[in-house]
């Protein structure tokens, strides 16, 4: 990727700035309708979060986002990316270990997985059958909108009244009590959901984890419900829910996009930082690089979040002064860390003795909601959790190319930790190379508990904190989703209200990271959506699908 | 009343607990024809909102002690005043308290008070007309019925419809703004608009009072606007106290009732509700005496009524499950005082004791307190909203001593809330700002939710009976199908502050119970 094509400074009619799989999807189904489109990238490689790099040697790292299930198979499907060389292998199963030495296992076959959780609630084993029917209930309603703009509540153009009452008719289908529960599942905490079904805290503990992923809210923070079901609405190969990993990391789907794209005639520059987006006559003109060239073209797509679009690589002087304060307020404090290890060979965990099968799926090591609810207290003080969750994997079991034969690489993504630090009472300071080792020791610490010979295994440890998160990958704060997944920064809250469908307030500029509706996780949603919108604007023929329902 | 006003259908009525709710519907019934039995369980009517002796000569209101959203309409209807209900203050001002007699007051859209910096000052008028503004669109809808929604019934849609346009008509900049925040937490909307951290800590209180939520928990702005929806003498926002106490409310209302020729009987507890047919023929007190009516109505709270008063084998099991997870886990304590003089707190002039005193220092003070209750605990840095009420009611306390009532939060319903520990931690807080206040105690009480718990029988302790959310609200209050009074048993009502629209003694459910049944005054 890092010889590109760099033939030509002129005659695009499109710049994507920012390699990520939503500016890679983005550039590509521009592509296809028959733009000339040129990606600029600031790293020399590309893929901004859904990465593989090779950072030890010999070893692959996902070393951001790890696993795939929320990339939209209707994009997958539409940019030909198994043609271009990407397999996601699903994988199942997760376990939570306790600390009084046991574990709580979930596996792929229902039935093993109900009599695991009889094993610590009959009760709570009977009402997990309840509780998947409404989660998926509430899974097959959103998903429909995941490849769908949204309306504008506040206008009156067809497009949107349209729209609006499209969502007006889906909703009325629900009927009253489905209904009231959507309007729950989008307030309430996740906390208070698992109370209405489960009574161990074990198997609570388990289903909460996946309601804070990314997000700087607690477990009894009422808006972790969504989170929850952000998690959960996903699919690999039809099967919702599930997980899988990229064959050969998520890089794999960064390169399968780019693939796509250059087949189609896309050019993609590397060490290519933007400095400004250029305005001329209230339009961009193109993007001045870093490195004191110009790129030229009407059209500019920013994949960066939208704190970075508007505060960093625009002139405030020509933004609207409301506008910029509203992108000062909008939230996209970090909250996750993560470790990437190189492992000599597999770590043991003795409780899972005579399953060893365990390991190939999520490993957690909080048991309660206290527990969980305690490591957001800490990030609310200003200091990474002392008893963190960690969503613990070894993708090497999945797919060996990752790592040499009889070596693995683990992926340890960490909640909470706090992209500024409080240190003896002052707020807001920076991180330090010592405070990240001192958070890195806290987590393999944690690790080790549950696997005593993990610590003797590791030949290599990148150690990520917010600040790592933004400085290589450009994410501001370190936010994994490119802003916070609450109620006011949903669908046509999406990053802003008023500019939720991808049109920045400047003419020609358009916006299609994960800062924009539906959101992040390697969805590669708001990429497609806004060159949707692009090629609306443009009376092009449509290249995107839109959402159907496949079931 | 004459019989033109009758009601068509009117008939006879229980009321099952005397609360303002039940003292409300009566009045309204009683005027429209119908023959109104109230059966309540205490020896006192008035439910919690009641007034209390709890040392000899001093008296104070045993739960809220601010009037804020007392129905006006149900003030003029049933005409209160001349029944006694005075305010012995109207529009109190806020006091914010800080560090060494650092202070601020808050009144209608303006502070006053050191450390203010203009841009702050600014911000706060646009704020509070903002928020005032917004808080009508919610407490537009206090005397609906709430609309049922994918009912297809064209009252219900006519409903909702309102509701969009209510919304709609705050301009697109208003509306953008409200579709964002209404559901958001009061930090980051304080965060994003002041810089004065005593003035965000006071203006966060608002959004956490009487609920099981932080200033970052998400849905306190909400709470907040509910709060500020109410008006005092036609003045929104504004907050009054009573004389006599908020048991002033109840024996206004009581006196009401009586004139009407209502019967409240006392000591009168209801077992069960009678249920015939899958309708409501009376109520049964636990003596075993049957009350037969043609209209039950329950202003008990919504696990009560349903889960005890009806029971389980007369619901469907999802109508069960729905009331059983309705959330009502009661934070409040209440302390009183009996003290042997005015308190001098730092900093403020001795006038100044009269108003509404809050003790919320800063966000990161409110959001600390709150992080114990989630665990059971109770705050080790407490926050308060103090009142001494006996400055402007002299009835209160013996002449020249003065009662103090403060809401104290947070202290958890359940095991860790008799902890006596926790009373000597609210003195200390409350130290802090009245230095010599300890030695002035003559007698003193701390409630906790588990004493309104059984002083009142509201599960849960909590004030509102159902925690005041976005998913215990309008058409899901206490629950989807049973958001519009109507229990799903017919002739049986539901009534209380676990209806819509909630507590904060309005009366309004009361109200609306009565207008659904008597079909009159539309």
């Amino acid at each position: 990727m890092n010889n590109s094509r760099t033939n030509s400074n002129g005659g695009y009619d499109a710049i994507v700035i920012g390699a990520g799989h939503n500016g890679l999807a983005n550039a590509a189904f521009l592509a296809k309708a028959g733009l000339r489109v040129v990606i600029v990238e600031k790293n020399p490689w590309i893929g901004g979060a859904s990465v593989s790099r090779e950072l030890h040697e010999g070893w692959i790292y996902s070393n951001c986002s790890y696993v795939c299930s929320l990339l939209r198979p209707e994009i997958y499907r539409a940019l030909e990316l198994a043609k271009y060389g990407l397999q996601v292998v699903p994988y199942g199963g997760s376990v939570t270990f306790t600390q009084d030495g046991n574990y709580f296992g979930s596996y792929v076959d229902e039935d093993v997985s109900r009599r695991e959780m009889a094993r610590f609630s009959e009760r709570d084993a009977d009402a997990s059958l309840r509780y998947h029917a409404d989660i998926m209930r509430q899974c097959r309603f959103i998903r429909q909108f995941l490849l769908r703009t949204a309306p504008d509540p506040t206008s009156l153009k067809p497009f949107d009244v349209k729209e609006m009452m499209h969502l007006g008719r889906e909703f009325w289908k629900l009927g009253e009590d489905t209904l009231g529960d959507l309007i729950r599942f989008y307030t309430m905490s996740i906390s208070d959901y698992l109370d209405e079904y489960f009574e161990h805290p074990v198997i609570k503990a388990a289903y909460a984890g996946s309601g804070i992923i990314g997000s700087a809210l607690g477990v009894m923070s009422p808006g972790t419900a969504y989170v929850l079901l952000h998690h959960a609405m996903g699919e690999v190969d039809g099967s919702i829910g599930s997980w899988g990993f990229a064959r050969g990391g998520m890089g794999a789907i960064a390169k399968a996009m780019a693939g796509c794209f250059e087949a189609h005639g896309g050019e993609i520059r590397t060490d290519a930082g933007v400095e400004q987006i250029i305005v001329k006559g209230g339009k961009v003109t193109g993007v001045a690089l870093e490195n004191g060239d110009e790129v030229h073209a009407p059209l500019v797509v920013s994949n960066l979040d939208v704190k970075r679009t508007f505060l960093q690589v625009m002139d405030e002087k020509d933004l609207d002064a409301e506008f910029v304060t509203k992108v000062r307020n909008f939230k996209i404090r970090g909250s996750s860390g993560k470790l990437n290890i190189a492992l000599d060979g597999l770590p043991e965990f003795p409780a899972l003795r005579g399953n060893p099968e365990m390991i190939r799926g999520d490993m957690h090591f909080i048991d309660s909601i206290e527990r969980l609810e305690r490591a957001y207290d800490d990030w609310k003080d200003g200091s990474w959790s002392k008893d963190p969750y960690v969503d613990l994997l070894i993708p090497t079991l999945t797919d060996p190319t990752m790592a040499p034969p009889g070596k693995h690489f683990m992926s340890v993504f960490v909640q909470y930790v706090p992209p500024k630090l409080t240190k003896n009472g002052v707020k807001g300071c920076d991180w330090t190379d010592e405070d990240r080792d001192a958070f890195g020791e806290t987590v393999i610490n944690q690790i080790s508990k549950y696997s005593p010979n993990f610590r003797d295994l590791i030949l290599h440890a990148e150690v990520r904190t917010p600040r790592e998160l933004e400085a290589e990958v450009g994410l501001t704060e370190g936010n994994i989703f490119q802003g916070e997944l609450t109620l006011d920064q949903l669908l046509f809250n999406r990053p802003i209200p008023g500019y939720a469908q991808y049109r920045g307030p400047v003419k020609g500029l358009y916006m299609c990271g994960s800062s924009n509706h539906p959101g992040g996780g390697v969805m590669a949603a708001p990429g497609a959506n806004a060159a949707r919108e692009i090629l609306r604007d443009l009376r092009k023929p449509n290249t995107v699908p839109e959402g159907w329902l496949d079931d | 009343m004459t019989d033109q006003n009758k009601a068509p259908n009117a008939g006879k009525v229980v009321i099952i607990g005397a609360g303002h709710n039940g003292l409300v519907c009566a009045a309204y019934l009683a005027k429209a024809g119908f023959e109104v039995n109230i059966l309540e369980a205490r020896h006192e009517v008035g439910g919690a909102a009641a007034s209390h002796e709890f040392a000899p000569g001093y008296r104070v209101s045993s739960t809220g002690h601010l009037l804020y959203r007392l129905d006006e309409q149900v003030i003029k209807d049933l005409d209160l005043a001349s029944h006694g209900l005075e305010m012995a203050a109207s529009d109190l001002p806020t006091v914010a308290l800080g560090s060494e007699g650092r202070h601020l007051k808050i009144h209608d859209d303006r502070i006053t008070g050191e450390d203010v910096s203009r841009e702050d000052r600014n911000a706060f008028m646009a704020y509070r007309e903002r928020m005032l503004r917004f808080a009508r669109i919610i407490s537009g809808l206090d005397d609906k019925i709430p609309p049922r929604i994918a009912s297809g019934e064209r009252a219900d849609n006519i409903g909702l419809g309102r509701l969009a346009w209510s919304i709609r008509r705050l301009g697109k900049k208003d509306m953008r703004e409200f579709l964002r925040i209404a559901g958001i937490n009061i930090y980051d909307v304080l965060e994003e608009r002041f810089e004065n951290e005593l003035l965000k800590g006071a203006l966060s209180l608002d959004g956490v009072l009487g609920t099981h939520l932080g200033p970052r928990s998400n849905n306190s702005v909400f709470t907040a606007l509910h709060r500020l929806g109410g008006s005092v003498n036609g003045k929104q926002g504004a907050v009054a106290i009573p004389r006599g106490g908020m048991g002033a409310v109840s024996e206004a209302l009581v006196k009401a009732v009586e004139a009407l020729g209502v019967s409240i009987l006392t000591g009168a507890e209801v077992g069960h509700v009678e249920i015939e047919n899958g309708k409501a023929t009376g109520a049964t007190l636990v003596t075993g005496e049957i009350m037969p009516a043609d209209y039950v109505i329950s202003c008990a709270d919504p696990k009560t009524t349903f889960l005890k008063l009806i029971g389980p084998r007369q619901l469907d099991a999802g109508m069960v499950r729905k009331v059983s997870n309705v959330r009502q886990k009661g934070n409040a304590a209440k302390l009183h005082l009996a003290l042997d003089g005015l308190p001098k707190f730092t900093g403020l002039e001795a006038a100044q004791a009269g108003h509404r005193l809050v003790v919320a220092p800063d966000l990161e003070y409110v959001e600390r307190a709150f992080n114990h209750v989630k665990y059971g605990e109770h705050s080790a840095h407490p926050v308060m909203e103090i009142t001494i009420p006996s400055v402007h009611d002299a009835s209160l306390a013996p002449e020249g001593k003065h009662v103090l009532s403060a809401i104290v939060q947070y202290a958890p319903y359940g095991p860790g809330s008799d902890s006596a520990g926790f009373e000597a931690q609210v003195m200390e807080t409350l130290a802090r700002y009245a230095p010599g206040i300890r030695e002035q105690v003559v007698a003193s009480e701390l409630l906790t939710p588990n004493h309104f718990e059984d002083r009142f029988g509201n599960i849960g302790g909590h004030w509102h009976h159902a925690e005041l959310a976005l998913d215990q609200f309008l058409m899901l209050r206490p629950v989807a199908g049973a958001a519009q009074y109507a229990a799903p048993v017919d002739g049986l009502y539901l009534c209380g502050a676990g209806c819509h629209p909630g507590g904060g003694v309005s009366g309004q459910a009361g109200r609306n119970v009565a207008q659904l049944i008597s079909g009159l005054d539309k």
